[in-house]
């Protein structure tokens, strides 16, 4: 690794004013992400801010009934938390499907959502990634692009966000809660993440000297249905190659709210609401979710080695809709 | 392609960076240290410390050989920063055995034969102490999920999960 400076903050203004005082400055959290990208020199930072010791580090209650995710919780902490295990096991679940429990002891809710993406090429200094390095192209769009995206792809760069906890979030419409220099403000969770467009260097619309304080969940937990598939190359401690997350709302068999976020498919977690649409006020059975799930692949586009995710994920949707018809508390 | 040779670390930045004063409890006794920023916990157990059970696979959280306890949690100790964890407590493999003898779960991986070249193995126990206390396996499913984060080369798997289950009966026996 090469050297770098290092300042603990013990609040989140001090946080903010640290990271702007010093040049090409980061955030520290759990560190399984940052370090890791350190020490193979894809990201050198010369002066790291240690947020460990800032207070947002608890599960609340928040007035309108959901929960609060303090962004330094851990997500062991969060996964068998009482009240995410009762009211949102969906975000439980997808944050047992990811990393190991070393792991998951170390990284934060905030830490998660700001994880990089585990294209090869980005980890790899010899080769272009407009990612790594803006301008430089793109190994992977005619290189091996097996892990890649088959949506909201650009020219350049095709990376997928590698996070599970993320599409439980996608799904259940979370909220991120951030303060920077000018203040605070309150993201949705769909646009917190970005498509790589002309700027793939650029993974989300945080700004570099704003910190993620927390993630809100809506009081809408979807307890009763819900599951999460995690298609991977090996049944535990593998990033997803197609993950999916589905939440129903039913009533007397008809649906009244679904929710369809993807994992491993796209740039960030992929939802198509128009599709998910097509399942209100219908019954729940595998001939609306065949019908959604064909919207929603449709307009999937693969590379030379992803075309198995289109069928996969097809399938998994169906699947999944089936699962979270059956589940009951 | 390009392939540029890489800089060194003098070009880069000078030797002004300041080491900061931590101190740690380590296996019981207390360390007071100075240590640069960039420092693992890992490469400080190892390098500075001399206390090398504790084993270096990969040293990017792919393996598990690096596995300690701190304040009783597992975690992987070459993806954290010694300078983060000042005031923490820390177990290592050499701080389980006491006067009476080996930890059980050492002594359990001995009897099951559970290693072959043996260079996983103090992650392995380490990981097993942290799977003990955290209580959320309950089926042999569970425990080859839980223990997922310890790779290990030779292939031992079948010998630790019987010793992860029978660790974990013990411990429900003894606290009913
Ligand atoms: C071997 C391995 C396997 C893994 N497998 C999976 C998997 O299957 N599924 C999965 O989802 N993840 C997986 N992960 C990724 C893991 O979940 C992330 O590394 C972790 O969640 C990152 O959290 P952290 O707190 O350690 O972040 P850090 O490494 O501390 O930080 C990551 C980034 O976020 C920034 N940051 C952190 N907190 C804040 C904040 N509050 N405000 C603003 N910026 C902040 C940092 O500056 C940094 O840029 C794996 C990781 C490893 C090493
Ligand atoms: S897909 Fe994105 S991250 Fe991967 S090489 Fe191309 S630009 Fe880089
Ligand atoms: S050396 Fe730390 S996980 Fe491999
Ligand atoms: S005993 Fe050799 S790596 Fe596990």
């Amino acid at each position: 690794m090469r050297p770098f400076s290092y300042s603990r903050a013990e609040d989140i203004d001090t946080a903010v004013n640290e990271v702007t005082a010093h040049e090409d400055a980061r955030f520290i959290a759990g560190g399984t992400n940052l370090l890791d990208l350190m020490k193979i020199d894809v990201i050198h930072p010369q002066h790291l801010v240690d947020i460990t010791h800032i207070a947002h580090d608890t599960i609340e209650n928040t007035e309108d009934g959901g929960l609060r995710l303090g962004a330094l919780v851990t997500n062991a902490d969060t996964a068998y938390h009482p009240e995410v295990e009762k009211r949102y096991p969906l975000l439980a679940h997808a944050i047992l499907a990811g990393a190991s429990p070393q792991l998951r002891n170390k990284a934060t809710d905030g830490g998660n959502l700001l994880q990089r993406t585990r294209c090869y090429y980005f980890y790899d200094k010899t080769t272009a990634c407009n990612k790594r390095e803006p301008g430089s192209g793109c190994a992977a769009i005619d290189g091996y692009n097996r892990l890649h995206a088959i949506f909201g792809a650009s020219e350049h760069c095709i990376a997928t966000h590698p996070s599970d906890m993320c599409v439980a979030l996608a799904a259940l419409d979370a909220r991120v809660q951030v303060t920077g220099p000018d203040g605070s403000r309150t993201i949705p969770f769909e646009d917190f993440h970005r498509l790589p467009g002309d700027t793939p260097e650029k993974d989300t619309n945080l700004r570099e000297d704003e910190i993620i304080t927390s993630v809100d969940l809506p009081p809408k937990g979807f307890a009763d249905h819900y599951t999460y598939i995690k298609n991977r190359d090996r049944a535990s401690y593998a990033f997803a190659l197609v993950s999916v997350a589905a939440t129903l709302e039913i009533e007397d068999n008809v649906i009244k709210d679904a929710r369809i976020a993807l994992g491993g498919v796209a740039h960030k977690p992929w939802r198509n609401k128009e599709a998910e649409s097509l399942l209100i006020d219908k019954p729940a059975d595998r001939d609306g979710f065949q019908a959604v799930a064909a919207a929603i692949v449709k307009e999937a586009k693969s590379f030379r080695y992803n075309e198995f995710k289109i069928e996969l994920a097809r399938r998994s949707i169906v699947r999944a809709l089936m699962e979270a018809s059956q589940t009951y508390q | 392609m390009r392939n540029q040779p890489h800089e060194t670390i003098e070009d880069v930045r000078s030797d002004a960076i300041e080491k900061h004063h931590i101190s740690l409890t380590i296996n019981g006794t207390s360390y007071n240290l100075e240590v640069e920023p960039w420092t693992s916990v890992l490469d400080l157990l190892r390098e500075h410390l001399n206390l090398t059970g504790t084993k270096k696979g990969c040293d990017h959280g792919q393996c598990g050989a690096c596995t300690i306890l701190l304040e009783g949690k597992r975690i992987n100790s070459c993806l954290t920063l010694a300078i983060m964890h000042d005031g923490a407590e820390i177990t290592t493999i050499e701080g389980l055995a006491n006067n009476d003898g080996l930890h059980p779960v050492q002594q359990a991986f001995i009897e099951h034969d559970a290693f072959q070249c043996g260079y996983c193995t103090p992650g392995q126990i380490c990981s097993t102490i942290g799977l003990i206390h955290e209580g959320k396996a309950k089926t042999l499913d569970d425990i080859r999920d839980l223990m997922s984060g310890n790779i290990c080369r030779c292939g031992a798997y079948n010998n630790i999960v019987k010793v992860v289950q029978e660790a974990l009966e013990n411990h429900k026996n003894q606290t009913p």
